[in-house]
């Protein structure tokens, strides 16, 4: 008992420098394409909530527009996206793999995803505290800044903490087909050389980057909520 | 100050406001009144332009509402304030950023603001709520808030709607205080949206009561609540029970003869017994007034229609 204890850290050891590098892959890729999905997304989600019926200037074909080709993205397989995206890819970073090629796929599949949390979170302000806005003659452009996006601001930092958790979790995943961090780890020297002990580690690892992220989403909510 | 001429809306072929015309006195307090679904609020909001319209005319403060562009209504809607039944405060914001944000809209300076802003708080009594957030508030001191809000860029008109509605008697009764003080004060039209006959009594000189969009009643509340039509009565509720035989009677008391000993005095002097079937006494405005109905045979009303008509001041009609 005593030794196999010991093997399993004497072993641990020897994986130190390949992990270490594989958390700062994933890191690396996952937020970088928080943020850059967190841009797109909140620009779509603007649109959105102006063009919706019961928005601020309702237009019915560019929300028509918008709303189809989101729940298209949002319908894609993310596995599926990547390899469909490869000459997007090719095209931007110049090489379909790697740790920054995949910042092109997870930005590109999981905007869709951090537009529609942020259009809901949107979608929660009290209506009639937008109408209040409007009876003291506050502009369009004004009622988005002023009003809706403090009123949101807490829900939309929790939409990105849970899509930075769901782009950790892809970037795993990106990891397969030819993406860097912990997915590749994982799958190189883990599954195909039967590593047991890789998988854990690369399990163990994803298990407590996505609660320190809960947790930092979770108290800066609070903080901000009022 | 506002008029509104042969005003009608519908939505899908459903009219929810059907020819009404009226006019707002500046300085007044005008309820318009209405069970749910009337459509006064509807009427409430095309004043400010909040909602269109799909015929008619609505004059506000010299300007047609219908032909304003964008802008223009922005600068109307500086003039007109609102407030609303849920009170619809920004959460995120404390008291003082609420209370500013008309001002940053419009641009003001930072100064400027925080002069208004400590002034409106003196008004409303929440100097000490300053930068409290909205949730630690209780309802009439969010009303409050959002009274001071309202009144930020000095308006003309204040638009209130249901805005005592979520708030219990005793509070409702310091939040018309504080309205009543504001038209008395600054000077300030108020228009009323509400269900509740005793916001009505209470402050309003003039009122309009909407059934399905129409109006089936509009002026002076003395002479609404006191003589009310048939509509009206239907609206209030009231069923008189009177009866059937001898002559009934009816005198109303304007303020004026509500604390005069008329009705034992008129017993006295014309030595004659009658029946007070139906009667009674209501506060508007911080006037008391009444009516009741009397009931006699027919040989002797006559004495009391013309005791009535050389006598006193008081108003009757033979029912």
């Amino acid at each position: 008992m005593e030794q196999s204890i010991i093997a399993f850290f004497e072993k641990s050891l020897v994986m130190k420098n390949v992990l270490i590098d594989a958390v700062l892959e994933t890191l690396t890729m996952s937020l970088i394409s928080t943020f850059l999905a967190t841009l797109i997304g909140f620009a779509l989600a603007i649109v959105l909530i102006m063009t919706d019926k019961n928005g601020i200037s309702p237009n019915r074909y560019t929300y028509k527009i918008l709303d189809v080709t989101i729940n298209m993205l949002r319908s894609f397989p993310f596995i599926i996206l990547i390899i469909v995206l490869f000459p997007v890819t090719k095209f931007l970073v110049g090489k379909h793999t790697g740790t920054f090629a995949m910042i092109v796929p997870l930005t590109i599949g999981t905007a869709p995803f951090i537009a529609r949390m942020i259009e809901g979170a949107f979608k929660e302000v009290d209506r009639s505290v937008i109408e209040a806005a409007k009876s003291f003659g506050t502009s369009k452009f004004q009622i988005i800044y002023r009003v809706l996006l403090p009123e949101a601001f807490p829900s939309i930092i929790s939409a990105i903490t849970l899509s930075l958790i769901i782009i950790v979790g892809f970037s795993a995943m990106a990891g397969t087909v030819g993406g860097g961090g912990l997915g590749a780890v994982a799958m190189n020297y883990g599954y195909y050389r039967f590593d047991a002990l890789y998988i854990f580690w690369t399990v163990f690892i994803l298990i407590v980057l996505v609660q320190i992220f809960q947790s930092m989403g979770d108290i800066l909510y609070k903080i901000l909520k009022h | 100050m506002i008029d509104i001429k042969h005003l009608s809306k519908s939505y899908n072929d459903q009219k929810v406001l059907d020819d009404i015309s009226v006019h707002i006195n500046a300085g007044e307090i005008f309820a318009i009144v209405g069970h749910s679904g009337a459509g006064k609020s509807t009427l409430l909001r095309c004043i400010n332009g909040l909602e269109g319209f799909s015929a008619g005319e609505v004059v506000v403060l010299d300007q047609e509402v219908k032909t304003l562009n964008e802008r223009g209504l922005g600068v109307l809607r500086s003039q007109i304030g609102m407030i609303f039944q849920n009170f619809s405060l920004l959460n995120q914001k404390n008291v003082y950023e609420n209370i500013a944000l008309p001002m940053k809209v419009w641009g003001y300076s930072k100064e400027a603001i925080q002069k208004r802003v400590d002034e409106l708080l003196k008004l409303v009594g929440l100097e000490a709520k300053k930068f409290v957030y909205p949730k630690e508030l209780s309802g009439g001191q969010k009303q409050r808030v959002a009274i001071a809000r309202a009144l930020t860029l000095n308006p003309k008109i204040l638009l209130s709607d249901e805005a005592t509605s979520a708030l219990d008697p005793n509070t409702t009764k310091s939040i018309l205080e504080l309205l009543k003080e504001i038209n008395q004060n600054l000077g300030v039209t108020i228009i009323i949206v509400t269900h509740e006959m005793e916001v009505v009594k209470r402050v309003a000189s003039r009122a309009l009561l909407l059934e399905n969009g129409k109006v089936i009643g509009l002026g002076r509340i003395e002479d609404l609540f006191l003589r009310p039509n048939e509509k009206m009565m239907r609206f209030l509720g009231e069923d008189e029970e009177l009866p059937t035989e001898g002559v009934n009677i009816r005198l109303f008391f304007p303020s004026t003869v509500s604390y005069q000993p008329i009705v034992t005095q008129m017993a006295r002097e014309l030595n004659i017994n009658f029946n007070i079937v139906w009667g009674k006494l209501e506060k508007l405005n911080d006037h008391v007034v009444g009516s009741l109905v009397i009931n006699i045979d027919e040989q002797t009303s006559c004495k009391i229609t013309d005791y009535l008509h050389e006598k006193t001041e008081v108003i009757w009609e033979v029912l």
